[in-house]
């Protein structure tokens, strides 16, 4: 099994919280995803298990949603956002400039699997660009020397 | 956590407090009396009737009455019935639900809580968007605390009244926004909206009767039980009354959020509160309810924010997010953006927006790149007229609006890229 227990009665607990099983997928997911950082086929397989659908299925969700993934992921994941409001602050020239301190082009990774940088659409903070999210947390009213050091900042 | 918005009324006057996203801070300032009030001293029906007089409109977007909403649900019907509160905010240029979530929450569960009386709903599903992360954990908080205070679960403040809770969190896709898409989305599958008839109040969540609310439709709710309808028809305009919260982004001094009546000018949204354009530079338009809706220029400014008399300008209210383009902007530049995000948004199902999306944003580029035709600009404003009214969701029109307004008023910025072969505005934001 590659799902843990704990992990395992967690699902449990929210599949008693919907009205249907299936209710229960995308917390499901975002569970399993917090543990293993994707949904790796053999996630998949015991997910469909759980749910009693086929193990397509459950890919066919994990694809459809931005946040959820198939494959290996690097350590953190940086997204600034290059929505209209966000680019008519400067968030473009803000995303070249850690394009070229990271040495990546995104959307990509740095060799060392430390950083996944991209970009995002909006993210509900326009009042505050530009911005970026670092895993869950967001970053707002950035410029380019915070946005830096709070990159550099990230462990490996 | 976001800073409490710059100009405060009812909705988000204790926003400030440092306690009010708890319960005990919610409950000195007198909230959870206006459920109280509807649950013990008033029929469902008298519920529905004063949120009706109200005039109360939806704050998703669409701006449909909530009063009318509310009785669509069945009442001769021994089906469970549920409530949706929409807090997926992924319209572009809108960041007032977050607020809403992370100071408010107690506010918004008030305001389930009574709609769940009115209708006669068993659970609610808050479903919120992935990305909020922070939101949601104030929203888990707010609903636990709820729960152990007897205001939420069996015999809610000892009438007898029974509701559930549940926080359910996106995963990051647009279209999760669009009622029926989220219900796919709760159900565990793909968002992809449903075919309307049956609508929800049929056939919604899990096959159950189900009323779709954004959560600041959700926070009025409470202010008018307490207060009244009457004094909520004190704030705004005849036709579209209470406050909303405008979230003002781009070329403006102070952007953020500003509660204020419907019906304020645009021009004092703009200039008065967000203090205009920094640099004494000009303002070329502003789109006035997020990406989805057609931008206004300069000159019609004065126009009150409220949907009669936007609808007048060919736009709407959409969710009051305010973007300030300032003379620099390259409208061209500003389609590509919008026209990027709806081609990588739309679900694919209704072949006049897959392809209308992917075309309109290949047209733009086109022309922004210096290779487009003169004749590139009739067939953009084509493809975005055959894209309306025609799919299973308001996706395509949310598309193609916002394109066909650029044209409209700004046409000559696509001329010009036509004739000089290049962007005219190279001091615009970069693409
Ligand atoms: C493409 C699309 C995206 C939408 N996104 C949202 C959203 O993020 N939040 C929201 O409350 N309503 C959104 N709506 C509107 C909902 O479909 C629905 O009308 C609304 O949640 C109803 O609540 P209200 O009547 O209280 O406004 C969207 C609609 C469309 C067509
Ligand atoms: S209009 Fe677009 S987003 Fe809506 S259902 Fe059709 S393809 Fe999907
Ligand atoms: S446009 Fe960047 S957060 Fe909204």
């Amino acid at each position: 099994m590659v799902i843990s227990d704990e992990t395992r009665s967690q699902i449990d607990e929210a599949i008693s919280k919907y009205p249907k099983k299936r209710g229960a997928l995308l917390p499901a997911i975002h569970l399993v995803q917090a543990d293993h950082g994707h949904v790796s086929k053999e996630c998949a397989v015991e997910l469909a298990e759980i749910f009693e659908i086929r193990p397509i299925e459950v890919m066919e969700v994990v694809t459809f949603y931005n946040m959820f993934f198939d494959s290996p992921q690097a350590k953190h994941h940086v997204y600034v956002c290059t929505n209209l409001p966000c680019s008519l602050r400067g968030s473009r020239g803000l995303l070249s400039q850690l394009e070229s301190h990271l040495g990546v082009t995104a959307p990509g990774e740095t060799p060392d699997g430390r950083i996944f940088l991209g970009h995002e659409e909006c993210l509900g903070a326009c009042g505050y660009a530009p911005m970026m999210r670092v895993d869950d947390e967001y970053h707002e009213d950035l410029d380019v020397e915070k946005a830096k050091q709070i990159l550099d900042s990230l462990g490996k | 956590m976001l800073e409490s918005p710059y100009v405060t009324q009812y909705l988000t006057e204790h926003f400030a407090e440092a306690d009010y996203p708890t319960l005990e801070g919610y409950e000195r300032f007198g909230g959870y009396a206006a459920a109280r009030k509807a649950l013990t001293e008033m029929t469902p029906d008298d519920v529905i009737e004063v949120v009706k007089t109200a005039g109360l409109q939806g704050r998703g977007g669409a701006g449909f009455p909530a009063g009318m909403k509310w009785s669509f649900m069945p009442k001769e019907d021994d089906r469970p019935k549920y409530l949706i509160c929409n807090a997926d905010e992924s319209e572009p240029g809108s960041f007032k639900d977050r607020i809403m979530l992370e100071r408010g929450a107690h506010q918004m569960l008030e305001g389930i809580l009574i709609a769940a009386w009115a209708t006669g709903a068993t659970a609610t599903f808050i479903y919120i968007r992935g990305e909020y992360a922070f939101p949601a954990t104030q929203v888990e908080r707010a609903v636990a605390e709820a729960y152990a205070k007897g205001y939420l679960g069996d015999n809610i403040m000892g009438t007898g009244f029974h509701h559930d809770v549940r926080v359910t969190r996106g995963a990051g896709a647009y279209i999760c926004g669009e009622e029926t898409g989220l219900l796919e989305s709760l159900e565990g599958k793909k968002g992809q909206p449903r075919k309307k008839p049956p609508f929800p109040a049929q056939y919604g969540a899990f096959g159950m009767p189900t009323t779709v609310n954004n959560v600041e439709t959700f926070s009025h709710v409470p202010h008018i039980i307490a207060k009244g309808a009457n004094w909520f028809r004190g704030f705004g305009t005849e036709k579209s009354p209470g406050t909303t919260i405008f979230g003002v982004s781009g070329h403006v001094v102070r952007p953020g959020l500003y509660e204020l009546p419907l019906g304020t000018p645009l021009s004092e949204i703009v200039f008065e509160h967000a203090g205009g354009v920094p640099g004494g530079r000009k303002v070329k338009g502003v789109i006035p309810g997020g990406m989805s809706m057609p931008i206004l220029p300069a000159g019609q400014l004065d126009v009150p924010m409220a949907n009669e008399f936007l609808r007048e300008q060919k736009t709407m209210l959409g969710t009051g997010g305010v973007m300030v383009m300032d003379e620099t902007t390259c409208m061209v530049r500003a389609a590509s953006v919008i026209s990027y995000f709806f081609r990588d948004e739309s679900c694919g199902q209704c072949t006049q927006c897959r392809e209308g999306t992917g075309w309109m944003n290949k047209i733009v580029d086109r022309i922004e790149r210096g290779a487009g035709e003169e004749e590139d600009i009739d067939v953009l404003g084509d493809v975005a007229g055959k894209m309306e009214a025609k799919t299973i969701c308001a996706f395509a029109d949310a598309a193609a609006w916002p394109i066909q307004g650029l044209l409209r008023h700004f046409r000559d910025d696509f001329v010009e890229h036509v004739r000089q072969r290049k962007c005219p505005f190279p001091g615009s934001f970069e693409l």
